[in-house]
């Protein structure tokens, strides 16, 4: 039960963001977040919307490289340390988390997207320690 | 001052009637001695019998750096193993170098034209000359050595690498003059002014070569430095530096027409042309032993003045650079084609074959970006594995052409496409204007 995310490959140059979010706007995708990582030279938007695969398509269209990889989607409870226990025991698990970015999904507690290097194992964990995730069908 | 008036200052019936007994002497040495050679001409239905002079050279096929690939490392050696007492090699490439052969008797042959090359640029046995390039397979260090030699100079092997240790000898030693690229010597000439030391030189000449250059940047090494610089010109597969230079009069690069026979060609029809046409310069070894090339596309375009210069030599001025027929670059010396990019981008997976090299001078230094549209493939939603990709085709890059080049990884799509087919190169130097 995983939240598909769009990643999208932008050239650090201005202007870039501007378009890409015009496009999807033009496309009719409505977003729900979006994290931006970034070096020098380049950077990845990632996106979680309703629609990815429009969304893909639509920027396919458009020239840009764009992919969508599943994230886990973690309702972490809203008590202080929640995260840390969240981080930890997928820690703990000997998995590897490559990033971690807020979710603004209305609902309990504060949603976040984890990636980490084998989210079925990661996400079966949580569950099983009564850890809420959501999928797509949540984001209806 | 002339070194060698006999030949510097032949009248023009002397010089071809030299160039004509020697052509007919190297095209039978090459048909009898090199079965490539031979093969060649006897494709076209052609006997050593039908060259009996330079009236004659069009009936000659070309040898192109092709010609060289295929036939290496010695497929075009025109004398024996025992004969041979070197090989150097072009630069940059790491596959397939274009290599050169050398007799002892070339070795002189080409020390004698260096030092007629800086005897025009008035250095004399009483100079302290530092030799500031490569040495090594590289013909810029040991072929400018031996000439310095040659004419009596004291040289310092200084190579390249160490600026300080160049600036502080320079100093230390007297320095007269110096032999590098044009483009290391502003370097030289900027750290000199940081430094303060400008004052503390004793630096008269200049001979700068192994990379095309502009006469602003000349303006630039001879205020600044208060010197006068000389362009000399030379490639690895005719000889090496040394080949033609250019007199106090600037009017031009003397070539040293009783070794090399200079003619212009168009280089799509590949018809020869009138003395004085804009083309393609194409060059004949008359007196090389080793690995006598006949008709050696250079692929430089330019024209030929054969009027005798106020020097007093009478020796054709090879004229300014306008470009290439070919897309070879020369970055920091280094001679780039953009195909060894593409086939190094072709080995790292996740790149499409677009791509696009920047060439740019930025504080008198070649810089060199390559910019790579990131395949859908191998776009990820990670930017550690986007930074390896990039770090990838770096050490390819470095791998394949021998510098260091800056890896931007762009869009799909990013970069211009013509007609279907991409521009792979923008040259922001302006050398040839």
């Amino acid at each position: 039960m995983f939240v598909k995310q769009l990643s999208i490959f932008l050239e650090n140059t201005e202007g870039r963001l501007d378009e890409v979010l015009k496009i999807l706007a033009q496309g009719g995708i409505d977003l729900l977040s979006a994290s931006l990582a970034d070096t020098t030279e380049f950077g990845v938007l990632r996106l979680i919307s309703k629609e990815p695969d429009k969304a893909k398509q639509i920027l396919k269209d458009a020239g840009f490289a764009a992919r969508i990889d599943e994230v886990i989607a973690v309702v972490v409870p809203d008590a202080v340390g929640s995260l840390a226990k969240v981080v930890g025991m997928i820690h703990a698990a000997g998995i590897n988390i490559s990033y971690i970015y807020g979710l603004s999904i209305d609902g309990e507690g504060a949603p976040i997207a984890i990636k980490t290097d084998d989210n079925a194992k990661a996400e079966g964990l949580l569950n099983a320690a009564g850890v809420t995730t959501l999928g797509m069908e949540d984001l209806q | 001052m002339i070194w060698n008036e006999a030949k510097e200052c032949m009248s023009r019936d002397e010089i071809e009637a030299l160039q004509s007994a020697r052509l007919v002497k190297v095209v039978n040495r090459v048909y009898h001695n090199v079965e490539y050679y031979r093969k060649k001409m006897q494709a076209v239905g052609l006997e050593p019998g039908d060259i009996k002079g330079i009236e004659d050279l069009d009936k000659l096929p070309y040898t192109t750096y092709q010609d060289l690939r295929d036939t290496y490392p010695f497929g075009l050696a025109a004398v024996p193993r025992s004969e041979m007492v070197r090989v150097h090699a072009s630069s940059g490439t790491t596959g397939k170098p274009k290599i050169a052969v050398y007799t002892r008797r070339d070795i002189d042959i080409w020390a004698e034209c260096v030092a007629r090359c800086l005897s025009m640029a008035g250095i004399t046995r009483d100079d302290i000359i530092q030799v500031g390039y490569g040495y090594g397979l590289f013909t810029g260090g040991l072929g400018a050595h031996y000439g310095a030699e040659y004419l009596g100079a004291l040289v310092l092997p200084m190579s390249t690498g160490n600026t300080q240790k160049l600036i502080d000898m320079m100093i230390d030693c007297d320095v007269t003059s110096i032999a590098c690229t044009p483009s290391y010597l502003l370097h030289v000439a900027e750290d000199l002014e940081k430094a303060g030391l400008i004052d503390k030189i004793k630096l008269k000449s200049a001979i700068c070569g192994a990379e095309p250059w502009t006469n602003e940047m000349r303006d630039q090494m001879e205020q600044r430095l208060n010197i006068k610089a000389y362009d000399i010109y030379g490639l690895t597969e005719m000889m090496g530096p040394g080949v033609a230079c250019d007199c106090e009069y600037h009017k031009g690069l003397h070539i040293w027409e009783d070794h090399f026979l200079p003619e212009i060609i168009d280089p799509s029809t590949l018809k020869q042309l009138p003395k004085g046409s804009d083309g393609e310069l194409v060059i004949t070894n008359l007196t090389k032993e080793g690995m006598p090339l006949i008709r050696y596309r250079t692929k430089d375009l330019t024209s030929i003045e054969y009027d005798k210069c106020e020097c007093g030599r009478t020796m054709a001025r090879i004229q300014r650079f306008r470009g290439r027929s070919d897309d070879m670059l020369i970055i920091r010396g280094v001679n780039v084609f953009p195909s060894q990019v593409e086939a190094a981008l072709l080995t790292v997976e996740g790149t499409t074959p677009h791509y696009m090299l920047v060439v740019d001078r930025v504080d008198n230094t070649d810089t060199l970006e390559v910019q790579v549209e990131v395949a859908e493939n191998a776009f990820t939603d990670e930017i550690s594995s986007l930074e390896k990709l990039s770090k990838e085709i770096h050490a390819k890059l470095k791998q394949a052409i021998g510098l260091n080049a800056k890896v931007k990884l762009v869009e799909p799509n990013g970069l211009e496409h013509f007609d279907g087919k991409s521009k792979h190169v923008t040259d922001k130097r302006k050398l040839y204007q």
